[in-house]
């Protein structure tokens, strides 16, 4: 454990709760999408959930968080009402972004989560502007922009590693390495792809891989380089090893890579494991993980009723929000 | 009343925006080379390099953080050395800085001011030589101003940094060394106000940036061939002043739209489009387009000059216009 993070059996199972909640978020979208009540992209999170609670819950409120596509995780772990997620999803005018923005372009500004951004490596930029406005400001925040080992190849992760650390912007860079770039995995893609998080090396950024399927893991190494970023000496980068269970999309069956890989990445299911260890190490019984489920499930269920109740946003919306006031 | 050049306006704008310690500028060469365009001369010694910061040659890297900080409360106001260097920053711009309203439900706003430098006649070849500010105003959430002398450069500038959506702040290479007179008093010129630059009876030339100063020249010359010709600056492309263009022409009865940019897709087409949608029973004969020729600019002097419209194109699609 890293020094000054003592955490309380309390602490442990909230990161438990906070897991389950996404993981019961996706496989309600999940159903929710075969019902055709979500439509478009539908990008789950699933296996993935030990990275967003772990590097999220190490961060203060006022801190930014931009990611990428599959944002739902990050989202919720940045503490998104269900409710207003899942009405987004369903194009309710209700939803975080009022119907606008769907599955892949979450927002909620008022606890600094900056966008899901589907644009693969476009959050970079992004996340480099919210670090100097905070630097310029001086007022403290820092920004952790999660990434995919796909947005490696785009120009821009380069452009903004360089930016950050000449500047010395206050930015995590946060590398879920799932292996695949939608079908492709990243062998194929990436010519330097067995050490990525070296890549930050290059451009004098101190980085470290860890496995991103450990909550307490993700959490350790994200305190370390948190405290390296927040003292102002610069960007850090963390590559986290991890596995996407399902499919790039609802739209893929994953048929591009075997079913005993898949099996292997499941038996390490973080939320599984670390249920197992907390009742292994009786912080919490078996009893008592079931009953946060059922509690996790009446609330992802009531989400999925808010979403089915709420309206969909009225035609006059359509202009609304193009341009701001003058 | 003083008279300045196009440049020094820019550089006043730029000085009285700085006064907001949320503003900060990002570029390439903006600070100790004092910008491609000398425009930013001076400005790293006054505001200091936390301010004025010179980036790498990453355009999609430091105009996404102009956006993001934007997004984050600042004022950034972002150099793009030329409007073809944009190329490289299209995903942030199109895809991130104007997109964030909208799809966040209003939550976030992007006040970023992008400055660039647009046109051909500078010898630089087809890289450095677009016009491609249309493409920009073709998009929901942006802004575009084109200014074409000293004076309106100011009053946009002053009414860009009230914008709360990003802005394409576009320049013309060619006319930065043109002098004009600005008023002492700080004036704002609202976005959406295109400007009648030269009353006339017989016929509306609209056009904007440095082609409303060849439309000028060109409407000088009409006059001592007994032709009246109104001149209709747009100053800005978004939001377009179609009222000041429909006025005109109802009252004109003739038009010619005149633009820098290649034919097929040109912003004027537009224009030409609002004319006969809401003027078509004022007009008496077709309205004319002036574009430039549809190939990729050529370096070489009298190539590039008979790629760009001039005066006397301007005055021959007048002159047939008005059936002479």
């Amino acid at each position: 454990m890293a020094s000054g993070d003592k955490l309380d059996g309390a602490q442990l199972i909230d990161f438990y709760r906070r897991m389950l909640l996404i993981r019961v978020f996706e496989e309600r979208s999940a159903e929710q999408y075969m019902l055709g009540r979500i439509r478009g992209f539908l990008h789950l999170y699933n296996g993935e959930e030990a990275i967003a609670v772990g590097a999220i819950s190490s961060l203060q409120p006022t801190d930014y968080v931009v990611t990428h596509y599959r944002d739902h995780g990050h989202a919720l772990a940045k503490g998104m009402d269900p409710n207003a997620a899942m009405a987004e999803l369903f194009g309710k005018a209700t939803g975080c972004s009022k119907g606008k923005g769907g599955s892949m372009h979450l927002f909620d500004l008022e606890k600094r989560f900056m966008g899901g951004h589907a644009i693969v490596g476009g959050q970079l930029p992004l996340s480099t502007g919210f670090a100097l406005a905070s630097k310029l400001r001086g007022d403290g925040d820092i920004a952790l922009c999660f990434l995919g080992d796909g947005a490696i190849n785009e120009g821009e992760f380069h452009e903004s590693l360089n930016l950050a650390s000449l500047w010395k912007l206050p930015v995590l860079f946060f590398v879920e390495n799932n292996l695949y770039g939608m079908g492709a995995t990243v062998e194929q893609m990436l010519a330097f792809h067995d050490e990525i998080y070296k890549f930050a090396n290059g451009y004098k950024i101190p980085s470290v891989r860890i496995d991103g399927m450990d909550v307490l893991k993700v959490r350790e190494a994200t305190q370390e380089a948190i405290a390296h970023v927040r003292g102002g000496n610069g960007p850090f980068l963390i590559e986290a090893m991890a596995y996407r269970f399902r499919g790039h999309s609802m739209a893929d069956p994953a048929e591009y890579r075997a079913r005993s890989e898949e099996e292997r990445w499941r038996m390490r299911d973080p939320i599984t494991t670390f249920g197992a260890s907390l009742v292994d190490g009786g912080t919490a019984t078996q009893e008592e993980l079931d009953e946060i489920r059922t509690e996790v499930e009446e609330i992802i269920d009531a989400a999925v009723q808010f979403a089915e109740d709420s309206p969909f946003p009225e035609p006059e919306a359509l202009y609304d929000d193009v341009y701001g006031g003058m | 009343m003083a008279v300045i050049t196009y440049r020094e306006a820019v550089g006043r704008a730029l000085r009285e925006a700085l006064q907001d310690e949320r503003v900060f500028m990002m570029g390439e060469d903006i600070g100790r080379y004092g910008g491609a365009y000398a425009v930013t001369r001076g400005l790293l010694d006054e505001f200091g390099p936390e301010r004025i910061r010179e980036t790498p040659i990453a355009e999609s890297g430091f105009t996404g953080a102009g956006a993001g900080a934007a997004m984050a409360g600042m004022r950034p106001i972002v150099e793009l050395m030329t409007i073809n260097f944009s190329l490289l920053a299209m995903d942030q711009i199109i895809n991130h800085a104007a997109k964030v309203r909208y799809m966040s439900g209003g939550q976030l706003s992007c006040p970023l001011i992008v400055r660039t430098v647009t046109g051909g006649g500078a010898s630089v070849g087809a890289t450095h030589s677009q016009s491609l500010e249309g493409w920009f105003a073709a998009v929901p959430g942006i802004r575009v101003a084109v200014p074409s002398t000293p004076h309106d450069v100011l009053g946009l500038f002053r009414a860009a940094m009230l914008q709360e959506d990003p802005v394409m702040f576009v320049e013309h290479t060619l006319l930065y060394s043109t002098r004009g007179e600005v008023e002492d008093e700080p004036y704002v010129i609202p976005f959406g106000r295109a400007d009648i630059k030269r009353s006339g009876t017989d016929i509306t030339i609209a056009a904007y940036s440095r082609m409303a100063v060849v439309a000028m020249r060109a409407a000088e010359q009409l006059e001592s061939r007994g032709i009246s010709a109104e001149v209709v600056d747009l100053r800005t492309l978004s939001p377009l002043d179609s009222e000041t263009v429909v006025e005109s022409v109802r009252k004109t009865g003739h038009a010619v739209v005149v633009e820098e940019t290649w034919y097929t897709g040109g912003f004027g087409a537009t224009v030409v489009g609002l004319i006969q949608e809401r003027a078509f029973d004022y007009l008496n004969a077709p309205v004319g387009r002036v574009a430039g020729e549809e190939v990729p600019t050529p370096y070489s002097r009298y190539l590039e000059q008979a790629s760009i419209p001039d005066e006397a194109r301007v005055i021959q699609a007048v002159e047939a216009a008005l059936g002479r």
